[in-house]
């Protein structure tokens, strides 16, 4: 292992332990934090209960298909922004300015649409993390040097060859690092729909915790999300550097 | 090849002594990148460094402006030894270094205003600067809306108004088309006649290091070393015409013979590389 | 082109305007408000003067929050990238950080501070700083490597070096950080206010959802996104003005 990586498991490993200390010793009072270690004994005792195995199963298929349907319509619709310069000159404000609307709000549009269950959630984890993809889609696009698409011109490739076999692998670790974004955005949305509106899922386990004063399940489960986020966030990242090293210039 | 053999009586403005440079790389190893090397520079002679892609020009150059401090040996500038960049050293580099959030006069003035000079006097070197290098027109416009050879000659501005004894340059012009190289000759040369500076260019250019000094130094491939030092012979009012004088010749193919052989051995073709000048390979 | 982009942002304007019509016409009032009521209700909301005790309490936490996390985003990019090592072990674990989703701290954040306007800032900066930060620390990294050797040509102190160098190099990304994050502070702010207060337009809005007042909601999405494009837009003409 690299250096950096020696020392930045030592900080986390220091943090961890710094925080058992100050919950042991009672200076963060056990009404706000339980300690780490409590922390990973509530997380094990769920797990091994089953008891919320299927709001588990929930939460990581509503984020599996939100991100799938991001990565596809924001690929799509960032292709075709990236088409037409006009309406990519006009949208972009637009865009940066997104995150300011807290479109969950929204979500009872989606309920009237959709119904009650998955879909609004879904729909919501979409709205959220699309923006995001279209973003990167428009980034990796204009990354690609123009003589490529000169080339792909002189082989007389058809549009939809072009965007397949040549945009499409060589915007690709730029349409990657979107995609790891779609999935922090998808999880992000996908949990806060579920903590806030929902009756089912992790998100809405957690706030049920919460509002009864169930400590113990409410940071097991925080630290599960933790834990879920940072495993496919490493995966994701180790395949990004695969992808980056076999583009090194 | 040490290059000493200067006649009695001409002081060494600067002085390096069998200085070496080596590298700690990450992985453990270590790269010996110049030297051991000599080198004496009269004061006010135009010396310009030519060698093999590799071959430690830059790091002589770093080395020689303090930038770097060798690993062995010693530099010495006006009599003192050199640690740290010493006061009237002045370094023109090879990537852009003009600053792209001031105007090309505060590029060229931030020199003088963090010096602490009075402001009047301060006005009064920029604006001969400016002038000097031909930039009056644009003394208002960004870098961003001037070419390649205007940014450099922004650069070689804001070095020239910190009036200094030593001008180090490091390839400035290997960024630019030919045409504009061999005017941008003509200029160092005028700024050269100018302020009476020490000059010493690295260029691995053999046509400008012929055209415009007044010895060339060959170095070696890597560890660095001079293996050549030739006279040329021009006369200080010189400038890119010389190049139609049959001496011009003599002194590039010279430089050549050395050369060639120091670039094939980093290209791997050493032992196809012919014992002496003149051979066919 | 420059007529086309503003002929294409009426295009786009109008564009929404008819969806927001259609999914009003299709789904009825429970769904979405027309645009003409909405429109309306802003009308009389912006006459009211609880209204805007709602609006002060959501800007000044927001204010608080942006100057926070500003401050804090930048000085810990700062004080991160200037060394290769440092940079390279906060990158993973600022991204890591960052990709937890929010809202599952939030507990944790209420219980440390409490139910008043202290979490609310505390969930603005949450959700804003660590952008800046890492936008800080990318600058550093890319900044021609060409200036810190001018810097040391031209004898600059440290100090010098880091003033009028280092910084002005860097603005323009640090300004593009600061620009994120100040839409993602306002964000955390809302949210805050959405589940945790009983003032500010976070607050309205959830009062709104839960009665089905969808004049209101849609009322003050219409004014956040008009504020969110016009501090943009002033945002970027700032940048234009202070980093060429």
């Amino acid at each position: 292992m690299k250096l950096e990586s020696w020392i930045r498991l030592a900080v986390v490993a220091g943090s961890v332990g710094a925080i058992e200390l100050l919950c042991r010793t009672g200076v963060i009072p056990n009404s706000v934090m339980i300690p780490p270690s409590d922390m990973a004994l509530a997380l094990a005792s769920i797990l091994s209960s089953g008891e919320m195995t299927g709001d588990i199963v929930s939460t990581f298929t509503n984020v599996a298909l939100a991100t799938l349907i991001t990565v596809v319509l924001g690929f799509v619709l960032g292709q075709s922004i990236h088409a037409v310069p006009w309406l990519r000159a006009s949208i972009e404000p637009l865009l940066a300015s997104y995150y300011s609307v807290p479109t969950f709000m929204f979500y009872p549009v989606f309920i009237v649409l959709f119904g009650i269950g998955r879909a609004p959630i879904v729909a919501i984890a979409v709205l959220l993390a699309i923006v995001a993809m279209i973003m990167s889609t428009l980034n990796g696009l204009d990354r690609i040097p123009a003589v490529l698409r000169k080339t792909a011109h002189i082989y007389r490739m058809s549009r939809v060859a072009t965007a397949l076999l040549i945009e499409l692998p060589a915007a690709a670790p730029y349409l990657f690092t979107g995609m790891k974004l779609v999935v922090a955005y998808a999880f992000i949305g996908v949990i806060a729909s579920e903590f806030i509106l929902s009756g089912s899922g992790l998100g809405y386990r957690i706030a049920y915790a919460y509002n009864n004063f169930e400590n113990g399940k409410m940071y097991g489960l925080m630290l599960l999300v933790l834990v879920s986020v940072t495993l496919v966030n490493s995966g994701l990242n180790a395949i990004d550097n695969r992808l980056q090293a076999r583009r090194r210039r | 090849m040490s290059v000493r053999s200067e006649p009695a009586g001409t002081e060494a403005h600067a002085e390096i002594k069998a200085v070496t440079r080596v590298f700690e790389l990450p992985a453990g190893t270590s790269l010996h990148a110049l030297g051991p090397i000599d080198l004496d520079l009269r004061r006010g002679e135009f010396f310009a460094v030519v060698g093999p892609s590799g071959c430690g020009k830059s790091t002589l150059l770093d080395v020689l402006a303090g930038l770097a401090a060798p690993t062995d040996g010693k530099v010495v500038f006006e009599g003192k030894a050199v640690a740290g960049v010493p006061d009237g050293v002045g370094v023109v580099f090879q990537e852009d270094a003009s600053f792209s959030w001031l105007t090309v006069e505060d590029n060229v003035a931030f020199g003088l205003r963090r010096s602490g000079l009075d402001a009047a006097e301060t006005k009064r070197r920029v604006d001969y600067a400016i002038g000097f290098m031909g930039l009056k027109e644009f003394a208002a416009a960004y870098p961003s809306q001037l070419s390649g050879g205007m940014r450099q000659r922004v650069c070689i501005a804001r070095t020239l108004v910190l009036q200094p004894r030593l001008i180090l340059l490091d390839e400035p012009f290997a960024a630019l088309d030919q045409q504009t190289r061999l005017l941008m000759g003509d200029e160092l040369l005028r700024l050269w006649r100018e302020t009476s500076a020490t000059v010493l260019l690295i260029t691995h250019a053999l046509d400008e290091a012929a055209m415009l000094s007044d010895r060339v130094g060959v170095m070696s491939a890597r560890p660095g070393m001079f293996i050549d030092v030739v006279q040329t012979g021009w006369e200080r009012e010189r400038d890119s015409r010389v190049v139609s004088t049959p001496r011009f010749g003599e002194i590039t193919a010279r430089l050549w013979e050395k050369l060639r052989i120091e670039t094939m051995k980093i290209m791997g073709a050493a032992d196809r590389a012919p014992a002496a000048a003149g051979e066919n390979s | 082109m420059r007529v086309n982009r503003h002929i294409g942002a009426v295009a786009i304007f109008l564009v929404l305007l008819l969806i927001w019509q259609a999914l009003h016409t299709i789904g009825g009032e429970i769904v979405l408000a027309s645009p003409a009521e909405t429109a309306l209700k802003l009308y009389s909301m912006l006459g009211d003067g609880s209204f805007w005790e709602n609006v002060a309490w959501t800007s000044y936490a927001f204010v608080l929050g942006l100057v926070i996390a500003a401050v804090g985003g930048v000085s810990l990019g700062l004080a991160l990238g200037v060394s290769r090592l440092s940079s390279a072990v906060a990158g993973p674990i600022l991204i890591n950080l960052y990709s937890i989703p929010k809202v599952t701290l939030y507990p944790l954040v209420l219980l440390c501070f409490g139910l008043g306007i202290s979490a609310k800032v505390a969930f603005g900066v949450m959700h804003g700083m660590i952008p800046m930060t890492i936008f800080t620390m990318n600058a550093i990294r890319q900044m021609k490597p060409v200036y810190l050797r001018s810097a040391r040509v031209l004898r600059l102190t440290p100090l010098q070096t880091a003033w009028t160098v280092v910084l002005p190099a860097i603005l323009p990304e640090v300004l593009s950080g600061i620009r994120l994050g100040f839409s993602l502070t306002l964000l955390g702010v809302l949210i805050g206010e959405m589940f945790a207060s009983s003032h500010g337009l976070g607050f309205l809005i959830t009062s709104a959802m839960n009665v089905g007042d969808t004049e209101t909601i849609m009322a003050i999405a219409v004014l956040l996104a008009a504020f969110a494009l016009t501090s943009n837009a002033i945002l970027v003409f700032f940048s234009r003005q202070v980093a060429p």
